[in-house]
């Protein structure tokens, strides 16, 4: 198989509890990320979705290699990345790179817009400086961005165009793998839309990765073809976009879906409330992590951890209804 | 109709002087409420959704925001023409507010108890026994489980859903006539924003107060709003029944909106977009000031502010695409 780009294995994150200054005592771990596998495709995009909590952000920092992974293997493009340094670290930073939910932090104030998207050129090859300018005026034109707006200042843009510029600098490096953390919640409708088209746009003509993370059932949808639903650091489901979205089998799955908000309103469908609220990943009980919530809890739910199962091609579930 | 009238708004005006111009924040805004019923008020940040509802409680910043024109009547009352104290009594009494942050409007160091007793103590005279059932009777009401111990513990041991419901006690607690909420659930999770909607229709229902719901999420607006007001660079474009504005959009804007939402059990390629940025207010083009943006638009369109045009009744429009003799 060779049209896996990235291929997460059993990853674990554990950050752990203490009290205490000198005379350490551990209470215990919040296990953020615990055992999640799944798989990416070349030049498809993968959704994450899940409520806020769930563990969605820490994998996406794991596969920045912005948190060290406390269990389990990533690959990409068949290694191993905890093992990579010297010269393939480097090649591996500038093969993945994000765009990030708020363009108005993620940009420097104090940068004019070529330099912010040259950084990541600069830091992975050295090129002569016409090399880098020409990239530069190609990034902006992908984008749709002006060519001379690398003279500019991001305070001189508007959102969307900000966001366009945080995207130009993740193309920059012409990576394989664009981690987009909730790439489109700051911004307003009519631009959303643009930024949604755009993405879908560069990754028709350049055949990038995605991983996308957000919390909105219908951008996610609209953008992914595999979308795997998160649960306080577990997969619960991993499916086929429409197949996930009309066969929903995990409890969660279907509540959230049934959450999601109509889009006319006549879009009625039947509500499935969850009781309460998420609890906290920190040492959870043993079993199910929905087993306080879930409206077929069985005994068994509390007794062991339900295993992720492929029911039909393709789709994964982690319950013990199935 | 035989509901009656909460809210009517009439050619509201709010600017702001700033050093850059005046900025028609609110620009002849004119809408009205009935009982029970619920105004989604839709549009993109900048385009005056939240200064209209501060209008509507005096509580416009001051002093480069004035109030420059208009009516805001309550229930036969017009707001613009009491004293500031006489507003005092009415905010928290008979107009409330949700806003978009929970932890942002409430108090840190007070307990919840406090904050929710504070506009019964202000508002209804209770004694301070009475005050306690009646917080707690509240709390009860937005589901917040025993309350009798909750009402002792602070705003930062309680989760995000948990405290905009306390937020809520807070706003019902003096069975107010008009509730404004302003995103009210925008930092708030999918399922507890389910929940957090289902809720504010059901205590609606009970009380009957009239809602005003600011929001730029279609969605929202598709599950528990009655009418539709579009806003866009502080007037209202196009206002409606929801059906006729998700089924009949009239406006080239409120068709992109919609265009432009992904749907969530439908497969489409490319959405719909409106290219361009929405215009700054203090430099607003002549003209329909979606003109630029419009696909549609006329060199008719960029010299004159299209009329009020009437579909049907109560489904408004200001576009010369409607206007009569026109499309």
């Amino acid at each position: 198989m060779n049209d896996i780009l990235v291929e997460v294995k059993d990853v674990k994150r554990y950050f752990p509890v203490n009290r205490g200054v000198i005379f350490l005592k551990r209470l215990g771990y919040i296990k953020a990320v615990d055992g999640l596998s799944f798989t990416i495709g070349k030049g498809e995009t993968f959704g994450l979705v899940g409520e806020s909590g769930c563990g969605k952000t820490t994998t996406a920092k794991l596969l920045l290699l912005l948190e060290k992974i406390t269990g389990g293997t990533i690959s990409f493009d068949g290694q191993d990345i905890s093992k990579l340094s010297g010269s393939e670290l480097k090649a591996y930073r500038s093969s993945v790179q994000a765009v990030f939910q708020d363009p108005y932090s993620s940009l420097s104030p104090r940068m004019r817009l070529g330099n912010i998207i040259a950084e990541p050129i600069i830091e992975s090859k050295s090129l002569p400086q016409k090399a880098v300018k020409d990239r530069i005026a190609e990034v902006l034109n992908v984008v749709g961005l002006r060519h001379d707006a690398h003279e500019l200042y991001p305070h001189e843009l508007s959102g969307g165009q900000r966001q366009r510029v945080a995207v130009a600098r993740a193309l920059a490096s012409n990576p394989k793998l664009i981690v987009l953390d909730e790439p489109v919640s700051a911004l307003d409708v009519s631009i959303r839309a643009q930024i949604m088209n755009l993405l879908h746009d560069i990754q028709r003509k350049m055949g990038v990765t995605y991983l996308l993370i957000a919390h909105d059932l219908a951008v996610v949808k609209h953008m992914s073809k595999t979308i795997g639903v998160m649960y306080l650091g577990k997969m619960v489901e991993f499916a086929g976009s429409d197949e996930l979205y009309f066969h929903p089998l995990h409890p969660y799955t279907q509540a959230l879906l049934s959450a999601a908000m109509p889009s006319h309103p006549d879009d009625k469908r039947e509500e499935i409330v969850l009781p309460g609220e998420v609890s906290t990943p920190f040492n959870p009980p043993p079993g199910c992590r929905l087993q306080s919530r879930c409206f077929n809890a069985k005994p068994i739910c509390t007794a062991a951890e339900p295993e992720l199962k492929e029911v039909s091609p393709g789709h994964f579930v982690s319950c013990h209804l199935y | 109709m035989t509901s009656t009238k909460v809210l009517e708004v009439k050619d509201l005006k709010t600017y702001f002087f700033t050093s850059r111009g005046v900025v028609k924040a609110v620009d002849g805004v004119s809408f009205e409420l009935a009982e029970g019923e619920t105004l989604g008020l839709v549009g993109e940040s900048g385009c005056g959704k939240t200064i209209t509802c501060q209008s509507v409680l005096r509580l416009v910043p001051a002093p480069a925001g004035r109030i420059v024109g208009g009516e805001i009547i309550l229930e036969g009352e017009n707001l613009l023409s009491k004293k500031e104290k006489e507003m005092a009594h009415i905010r928290g009494y008979k107009v409330s507010m949700i806003l978009q942050d929970p932890m942002a409007s409430l108090n840190p160091v007070l307990t919840i108890g406090a904050q929710v007793a504070e506009p019964i103590r202000i508002h209804q005279r209770l004694a301070t026994r009475s005050v306690w059932e009646k917080v707690k009777e509240m709390l009860r009401l937005v589901r917040i489980p025993s309350p009798e111990v909750r009402m002792k513990e602070y705003p930062h041991q309680m989760s995000g859903g948990m405290r905009q419901r306390v937020v809520g006690a807070i706003m019902l607690s003096c069975q107010p006539r008009l509730l404004i909420a302003d995103e009210p659930t925008t930092s708030l999770d999918v399922t507890i924003q389910a929940q957090y909607l289902k809720l504010l229709k059901e205590l609606q229902a009970q009380q009957k107060f009239a809602l005003i719901v600011v929001t730029h999420d279609l969605g929202i607006v598709a599950k528990i709003c009655d009418r539709v007001a579009v806003m866009y660079a502080g007037k209202i474009v196009e206002n409606g029944d929801v059906r006729d504005i998700f089924y009949h959009p009239a406006h080239p804007y409120t068709q992109a909106l919609l265009g432009s939402l992904p749907k969530i059990f439908e497969r489409e390629e490319q959405l719909m977009t409106i290219e361009g940025q929405p215009p700054e207010l203090h430099a607003l083009p002549q003209g329909c000031s979606f003109a630029p943006r419009c696909s549609v638009a006329q060199d008719l369109c960029r010299r004159e502010y299209p009329p009020l045009s009437v579909l049907k009744e109560g489904h408004l429009v200001h576009c010369w695409l409607c206007a009569s003799g026109k499309g």
